[in-house]
């Protein structure tokens, strides 16, 4: 991917973020993730059902790494199964810590293959991930 | 103005984050580093020759304090920073003076350590703790402060210029209320000290706090000044080596005088003897000369940025060397990222005023913050990379 349709991708889910604002429903799991480096704050909100991922929503403040993260994420992950999303996560985090991962089940988020050049972007580009993460574990 | 002091500058980076922390001078450097090199030693226990120096130079500061800022040098308490110092104020000497039922002043656009300690101490003893509004332009005032007041207002705690809106207060004339209503005022100087002219003696303020690294010193040392009848008052919250005279196996004790009893344990030596240097580097530009260049920056930054209509700022009228804008419709951080890209370094956030939103309508701006070493130049480019900002995606993306 080069980089200038890599930058169109995050400034158009950074402008129209999927499913930003949250919805009143107890049925999801929810959890904030913020960073201790940076000023993004976004609550995630997701819902599962017979351990396929049905809805994943956001809200919040963040820079246009986080929010983009956060779109492309979501779209990424709606319809896929709990097993399929830990092992894109698992890839995706390895991918941007600069260790071996397989590019081919990451689809959009392999947008984010170079931030790791700015290091002080790194998190940014975790933030959601995290969230997700934490919802997961949460299950257990 | 003085460049030449700062090596740091030579890396040819523009510096307006000064209200997190200032550049350091060479000379200070040099102070730190010749107590390293040439007579390490601790404080108050040595008969060798390197202890005596060490104890020459460190007890000096206070004299060096207290000409600075006009205040008796058995006032002056080392710190290791203003959060220690206003923590000082709040858990050794509020909690045994407060009640019940009593009153504590603060506003939303203090700084964390000037809020969250007062939080803590209010669990503990139930007093309330009461937020002056702010104005229009987010500043304080003393007409503000007025209509708050009660008779069950005991203290009076605030900054003497704002952390985020830069706002100076009128210290002179909060303070003559508060003593004339038998109020106690407790103020952070961590902003205002490194930047105007202060008297504490002609000022009524009872506590002050400010930190040496926001002022040219080193990180890691701060002074608390008090009215000595309250220090009196006023228990140590750490207990140790070097501030006790005597202790015994019947539970006796005795703490030394103030200052000592206030500073247990081995201090930051080299930190005291560096801010003891920067306060004289300072004394020697000028502090009055020093907040007279800030204000010709700020000044010429806003006649600058007039003409560029994406650049939204929060505080045009305040009287200090802080800038608080956003690029319209940009989060703060992708701003400072962007500002960054050319080598330009500004803080982006809430800046420990969490709760200053509440006021503002936004959570988040980009700050920048001068001091007497920044110049035209610096500003000349940061207003032709905020005037290029519409491409900002282009650039950090």
């Amino acid at each position: 991917m080069n980089s200038e349709l890599k930058r169109e991708i995050i400034f158009d889910n950074y402008k129209e973020p999927t499913n930003r604002g949250l919805v009143e429903d107890s049925s999801y799991l929810k959890t904030n993730t913020h960073s201790d480096s940076c000023i993004d704050n976004l609550d995630f909100m997701m819902k599962i059902e017979d351990g396929i991922i049905k809805d994943i929503r956001f809200d919040g403040e963040a820079c246009a790494i986080s929010t983009s993260c956060a779109s492309i994420m979501i779209k990424s992950f709606i319809g896929k199964s709990v097993d399929e999303v830990r092992s894109i996560l698992t890839n995706y985090i390895n991918m941007i810590n600069e260790k071996e991962y397989d590019s081919s089940i990451l689809g959009e988020l392999n947008v984010y293959d170079e931030i790791s050049k700015q290091p002080n972007r790194k998190n940014c580009a975790l933030l959601p991930m995290n969230a997700v993460e934490k919802m997961l574990d949460s299950l257990k | 103005m003085n460049r030449e002091d700062f090596p740091i500058l030579g890396n040819g980076k523009i510096y307006f984050d000064n209200a997190a922390t200032t550049l350091k001078p060479k000379c200070v450097i040099d102070a730190m580093d010749k107590y390293y090199l040439e007579y390490t030693s601790n404080i108050h226990r040595g008969d060798y020759d390197a202890a005596t120096i060490t104890n020459e130079k460190y007890d000096n500061v206070r004299n060096i304090v207290s000409e600075f800022i006009n205040c008796d040098p058995k006032n002056v308490i080392y710190t290791s920073g203003a959060t220690h110092s206003l923590n000082m104020v709040v858990f050794g000497f509020m909690k045994y003076y407060l009640k019940s039922g009593d009153e504590v002043l603060l506003n939303k656009g203090e700084h964390a350590s000037n809020i969250l300690p007062w939080i803590i101490l209010s669990e503990e003893i139930g007093f309330k703790i009461k937020y002056v509004p702010l104005n229009d332009d987010y500043s304080l005032t003393l007409d503000n402060i007025k209509k708050m007041v009660t008779p069950n207002t005991k203290v009076i705690s605030l900054a003497m210029i704002s952390n985020v809106i830069g706002d100076v207060r009128n210290i002179k004339s909060i303070g003559e209320y508060c003593k004339s209503n038998n109020i106690i005022f407790n103020v952070d100087g961590a902003q205002g000290i490194p930047h105007m002219k202060f008297d504490f003696k002609d000022s009524n303020v009872d506590f002050l706090s400010f930190s040496g690294h926001k002022m040219c010193g080193p990180t890691g040392v701060g002074i608390l000044v008090g009215r000595y009848e309250l220090l009196e008052k006023m228990k140590p919250i750490m207990y140790g080596g070097g501030m006790n005279s005597v202790f015994e196996e019947d539970n006796s004790y005795e703490l030394k005088d103030i200052p000592t009893r206030f500073e247990a344990g081995t201090p930051a030596i080299a930190e005291v003897i560096g801010l003891g240097e920067a306060i004289k580097y300072l004394m020697n530009i000028g502090i009055d000369n020093i907040h007279q260049q800030e204000i010709n920056l700020k000044t010429y930054f806003l006649e600058k940025v007039k003409d560029i209509d994406n650049i939204i700022i929060y505080n045009k009228n305040i009287n200090s060397g802080i800038i608080a804008f956003n690029i319209d419709g940009v989060f703060a951080q992708d701003s400072s990222m962007y500002l960054n890209h050319y080598g330009i370094a500004v803080r982006a956030g809430n800046h420990c005023a969490k709760m200053l939103k509440d006021e503002m309508d936004i959570k988040n701006t980009v700050r920048i913050s001068m001091y007497f070493y920044n110049t035209y130049e610096e500003i000349d480019k940061v207003i032709e990379v905020l005037r290029n900002s519409k491409d900002i995606f282009k650039v950090i993306l």
